[in-house]
Formats: C-alpha cells, structure tokens, sequence
C-alpha cells in the first residue's frame, strides 16, 4: 500500500514541490483525487458534491475530473446513502461517504452501527467492509441547529468502526487516503472550523501511522489532550500559559478509535497533571474514557485528577451562544490553573 | 379478514386453489414464460416446496426439544420462494430478510447454516462470498436493511457493466426479500428511490404474507403495496404467492427485464404465514381460525401437487420426494445436534481486519481469567 501512495507520489512531484501551504479542505480534495487516481473502485457519495463541490467545495472538481458514476449526487437520503454504499461495498467499491452536517448523520445511524459496523464480523472475516463516512463536525462557523455538533462518541461506542479526526492539513492529506485504503469501515470526523486554516502538507512523506496520537507540543507542567478542532485550541492555551511560565504539553489524538493511549500515558507519567479538551458534551464521553483510562494505568503519576473540558450537557445552543458553550483556551486555562492548584 | 387485495383482478395466478390450471387475465401475458418449463423443472418445483416445509417442520421441533433458540417457519410460503428462486440465474445475487429458507437451499446454501445461525452458534452460518452458496447474502434481521444493500450492490453492476448487455446468460441481477411489515421502514422506502434514480438491474420480491408479528397489512398500507411501488417508479405487479407457477412466471420475467436493463422490477406476492411469526409467537391471540383455514385451504403444495397429478405425475413420485425431504430433514437435525458451542475467544476475531488493542488485551484478559478460575469456564 505504501509502494502504491509513494508511486503516484513521485508522479505528483514532478509537477509540483513536495511541501505546498494549503488549507485543510484543499488538503482533502487533494487527498480524494489521489485515492480516486490510484483505484477505479474508490467512489464518492453525498448530496450536492457532484457539480457544486460539496457545501464546504471539499470535493470540488472532483466530478469533473471523475465523472457522475465516481462523483455520485445521490438521492437526499443519508441511510440510503450509507446502506447502499455497504452494497457497493460487497460488490467491490470503495465508497466515500459525505455526510453534509455532523447533525444529520442520524437518518443513516442505523445503516452505521448495526450493518455497516458488524459485517465482517457477521461473515466470519469472509467480507470486507471498506467504507469511509466523511462528517464535517464541530462548531465556531456560527451556524444553525443540526450544523455545529460533535458526535464522535456515538461511533466510538460502536465495536467494528474506526474513528479517525485530523487536525492539520498534513494529517488530512494523508488520514483521508488511509482511511479510504483501509479494509474496515472508518468515520472521519473533519473539523470544519478549521477548514480553512492553512498548513503545510507534505506529498512526499507518508504522515504518521494511522492510528497514532501525537505529542504536537512539548511541555512539562500539565498535558492537554485534544482531537480535531480543539487541538489549535489547545496549543493557543499552551501558548498563552508559556507567556505566564506555565508549560504545556499538548496531544493530538488523531485516532479515537482505537486511542493510541502510549503517548498519552507516557505524557502524563512526565507532567502527572492532564486536562482533556472536546468540543463534545462531557457526560460519556471520549473524555472521560481518556480520564478512565489514565486513572487505571497512571493512577501514581497523577498528581490531580484528571480534569474534562467540554461543551456542556445541553443541546448545542443557539449560534449566538456557541463562545459560552464551547470550550476555548481560557476554559482550558482555567482547568490547568485547577490541576496546578490541586 | 379480507385483504385489501383480494376482490382485484390484476393478480397473475396460473393455478385456481382446486389445482385447475386457469389463467386470470393479468396471467395471460406471462403464458409464454411457462413454455420454458419442463415436467423436471415442474418436478423439481414441488420437491422445493415439501423439502422446504418439511425442514420447516424439523426446524420447529429442534426448537421445541430446546436445540435451537429461534425458529421462523415459512410454512406456507412455499410457493413465493421457490417459483421466485427457480426463476433466478446463477450469476444473480439474492438478499434475503431471515424466512427465505427454500430461497437458500434452492441456491445452494447448506440447511444446516440456518439452523447453525438460529442454534446461536454462528451470526452468520455460511459464506455468500463462496460461489458454492451461490451469492445468497446472510440473512438480515434489521427490517428493510438489506435493501438499501441490494440496491447499493446493484448499482455496482451498473457502474461495472454488468447488466443490459443483451446476454442473459451473463447479464447480472439482484434480488432482494422483504415482508408486508417491512415496506413500512425507511430503508425499503429509500431502496426503492435509489432503484429508480440509478434504474437499477434489480428486482424487490414482496412476501405479503398478511401479517407483521400481530399487526395486519392494512395497518402498513390502504393502498396495494405494488401500487405504492409503482408510485416510485417501479415496474410493479401483483401475483398469487401460493401458486408456484405464477410466481416462477413472473419472477422469470421480471428479472430478465431488470437484467436487461429495463429498471427496478417490484412484485408483490400474496402469500400467508400459516405458522407463528417465530417460535416464541403465539398467532392465536390476533388471527382468527377462520381465516386460517381459509389460507390452508389455499395450501401451495397441495395445490401444485393437484395439478402435477393430473399432469400425470405418478403416485411412486410424491412417495420418493417425501422420503427424500425426510432424509434430508433427519439430516440436518443429525449434524445440528452435533454443532458444538463456539470457542469463547471467536468472538474476539474479524472485529476489525486486524489486531485492535482494545480487543487483544480484552481476550487475552479473559484467557488469564478464565485460566486463574479453577477448572475453566467449562465449569
Ligand atoms: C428495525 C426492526 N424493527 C423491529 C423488528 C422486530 N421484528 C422482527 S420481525 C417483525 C415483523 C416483520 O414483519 P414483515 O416485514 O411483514 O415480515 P414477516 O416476519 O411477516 O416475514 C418485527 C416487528 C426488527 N427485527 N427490526
């Protein structure tokens, strides 16, 4: 698989440097039409991403480039997107499923978690299940109901899916393109805010493995664990603490299922101080299994209790409210004055 | 109760329930395809049908005697599946719900994966990816889920070019299994929408067999299901289930003109569950004996068996099939009851494709558990 990548890598080459600055969502087109170049099985599935691009123009130029039978503008129906991909899977495609908002993902949980989730399972290992549901997720655009939430923990509960979020372009480039390759269904929760936010992606050298979490900052007084969006957040509050001599380690989990827990452990065993940080609601969440697991495998390096920031237990508010709802550095902040203070 | 269907006269029913070959005028245009069938193929027919029911029969004994957990019979229903299955071609894919038991030994699958699934051994009980199960999915016990996967699954034959070709012999179709309660849900809705924007190579067989559990059809639907499907653009028809001829018919037909690349082909077959919805059921508490024995007297095999005599079919004929069905019901309830219980660890395999930490520290701790325990879990 990584001879494949690298072989149409050194063709990309060629015509452009291996380092280009873009924005996550160029990132992930680019990622797409890589996929889509290297295997005819690979299709993209959703509402409004043929012509149009998708709502966020993730996939645009796609269709063109494509076609109408790789680039499908299915019916508006997002089980019926999901269950007829798991058909296309068993029939040999790769399909890429674009949930147009977090919050309507729902109409196809059903198709997610008690089909596409258990098949190969069911089959004994017989059937592969490679499908790929794209969720741009998360707030801070100001939107409407349905359009600003984060519900990862859902399909982290779920045995047989893979959940995966990057938080860079880099990560994005590659994360998609592993995904797509990867035999097992994976939702990929893409953070929207951050959409535009530009990075450096590097063609030329494979990312980090997939399901790998990350120390993105180093520090020694506290470890701030984060996913997707939150993880520039996160380094913003590092960055702050730093001016008032506080040091921050922060990571970036990548993978929330599986968790990568080595890094996050060994970073606790340093600092014995962690805070995660979501954007999710707290209550059962990614967060608290983080904070379960530490205290069952780091219970004496822990000089605080783990710490969960979180959007709160309510439905995600109106778009006027989301700043008090949602986390943000100083709320970070304010738990890692707490843990310090322990 | 009357069906909201029965006075109609748009049936295609071949066979009058006295076993008289009588055409209805909606059968005429299906005369042709019966032309096609020789007096193996009609033999062959009837031998599906006793073999499936007397399985069906065994199947709810093991369940009584505790062997198996669950059972759903299809007592009744004989004729929708094998006219229906006869009519598929071997490169065809069949998606089933989880009662088309003559569906599965007509293509091939092994009776004992059935009872394998509902002994609760297995979630699965065969492998459709091995041509020897000839492309029968597993079943699926999410109502109306494998439609959606149908569809998706023949759109796949589009895309690859499949179907439509102009050969028969080769062109591939998909054809997918559903009950009257099912039509209700969501995914046979959408299934169907996908069907017709994608004009898929595909067929949705209806087994309207009057009842979901103990909620009659008219509570799914005011309007003949078939006519709700042609509402999604649907080439739809209507056939009487418990006649094996009509149903071979026009299954024949209608997944040649899918895999012709005609479009999505609907049938509706009216058809009854004379047995419980499953063993843990007990239909006397919403159905009346009257209509009971109204269908009984409609009985598929019975029916067919009529007309097979007065075909000529000899009296040795009908000795050797149910002999033959006893065997291989007596078969079957032999290596079932030599199903062994599962290793504990299976179900820590094929979660994911490959090794998950969670996975592998949860099975190797229950190893060191069950090891630390004296005597084992056998105990
Ligand atoms: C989504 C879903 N809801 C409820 C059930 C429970 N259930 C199992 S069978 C059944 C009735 C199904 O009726 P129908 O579709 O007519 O098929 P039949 O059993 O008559 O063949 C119900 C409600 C289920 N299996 N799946």
């Amino acid at each position: 698989m990584t001879d494949t990548l690298q072989g149409q890598t050194e063709a990309h080459e060629q015509t452009q440097p291996a380092v280009t600055t873009m924005p996550m969502v160029k990132a992930l087109n680019a990622g797409l039409r890589a996929a889509m170049a290297d295997d005819d099985n690979v299709l993209l599935m959703g509402e409004d991403i043929g012509p149009l691009g998708g709502v966020f123009r993730v996939t645009e130029g796609l269709h063109a480039e494509f076609g109408g039978s790789r680039v499908l503008d299915t019916p508006l129906a997002e089980s019926g997107i999901i269950g007829t991909a798991i058909g296309l899977a068993m029939n040999g495609f790769r399909p890429v499923c674009e949930i147009q908002f977090d919050g309507f993902v729902f109409p196809g949980f059903n198709q997610i978690t008690t089909q596409l989730a258990k098949l190969t399972n069911k089959h004994t290992g017989a059937l592969q299940m490679p499908v790929v549901i794209r969720i741009p997720y998360g707030g801070h655009i100001g939107a409407v109901e349905h359009h600003q939430e984060s519900p990862e923990t859902y399909f982290a509960h779920t045995p047989g899916l893979r959940v995966l979020s990057p938080s860079t372009s880099n990560d994005a480039y590659w994360m998609i393109q592993e995904a797509i390759r990867s035999p097992d269904p994976v939702v990929f929760f893409e953070p929207k805010s951050r959409y535009w936010q530009k990075g450096e992606v590097d063609t030329s050298a494979h990312g980090a493995p997939l399901h790998s979490s990350r120390v993105v900052r180093q520090g020694s007084d506290a470890t701030i664990i984060a996913h997707g969006a939150m993880v520039t957040t996160a380094l913003q509050a590092a960055e702050l603490a730093a001016d008032e001599g506080i040091s921050l380690e922060v990571v970036d989990l990548r993978s929330i299922s599986p968790i990568d827990f080595e890094p996050v452990l060994a970073s606790v065993r340093k600092t014995g101080r962690l805070i995660v940080a979501q954007e999710a609601s707290g209550f059962v969440s990614v967060g608290s299994e983080i904070a379960a697991t530490v205290a069952e495998r780091a219970f004496y390096s822990l000089e605080a209790p783990v710490l969960r920031v979180s959007g709160f237990d309510v439905p995600f508010p109106a778009a006027r409210l989301e700043n008090d709802f949602l986390p943000d550095a100083d709320r970070i902040l304010e738990a890692v004055d707490r843990s310090l203070a322990y | 109760m009357a069906s909201v269907n029965d006075t109609q006269n748009f049936t295609v029913r071949m066979l009058a329930a006295d076993g008289t070959f009588a055409p209805s005028p909606a059968a005429e245009k299906y005369l042709p395809v019966l032309d096609g069938l020789t007096d193996d193929d009609h033999q062959q027919f009837y031998r599906d049908m006793v073999v499936t029911r007397t399985l069906d029969v065994e199947a709810t004994n093991l369940q009584r005697q505790g062997q198996l957990a669950l059972w759903p019979p299809s007592h009744g229903q004989e004729a929708a599946q094998v006219g229906s299955a006869r009519a598929s071609r071997p490169q065809d894919t069949i998606f089933p719900s989880y009662r088309e038991h003559a569906v599965a030994l007509i293509r091939g699958v092994d009776p004992l994966g059935i009872l394998a699934l509902y002994r609760g051994v297995t979630l699965g009980g065969w492998d459709p990816t091995d041509p020897a199960n000839g492309n029968f999915r597993l079943y699926t016990l999410v109502l109306g889920a494998q439609a959606l996967h149908a569809t998706g699954y023949a759109m796949g034959t589009t895309f690859r070019g499949e179907a439509a070709t102009g050969d028969p012999q080769t062109d591939k179709a998909t054809m997918v299994y559903f009950g009257d309660g099912s039509t209700s849900e969501g995914d046979v809705n959408e299934s169907m929408i996908f069907a017709a924007s994608y004009q898929t190579p595909q067929v949705f067989f209806l087994q309207n067999n009057q009842w979901a559990i103990s909620v009659p059809v008219e509570r799914q639907s005011r309007t003949p299901l078939f006519q709700r499907a042609a509402g999604f653009g649907l080439d739809s028809v209507h056939v009487d289930g418990n006649d094996v001829l009509a149903s071979y018919a026009v299954s024949r037909q209608h997944l040649e003109n899918a895999r012709g690349g005609h479009g999505p082909q609907f049938i509706e077959a009216e058809t009854y569950r004379v047995g419980a919805h499953t063993t843990s059921d007990d239909p006397t508490k919403y159905r009346t004996a009257d209509e009971l024995d109204s269908w009984v007297a409609r009985d598929p095999i019975a029916r067919f068996g009529t007309w097979l005599r007065a075909q000529g079919a000899p009296d040795s004929f009908f000795g050797e099939v149910d002999a033959e069905a006893k065997d291989i019901a007596s078969d079957a309830r032999r290596r079932c009851l030599e199903l062994t219980n599962p290793d504990r660890d299976q179900m820590f395999d094929f979660v994911y494709s490959d090794d998950h930490p969670l996975i592998v520290e949860q099975a190797e701790w229950l190893d060191a558990y069950e090891e630390s325990m004296e005597g084992g879990a056998e105990q």
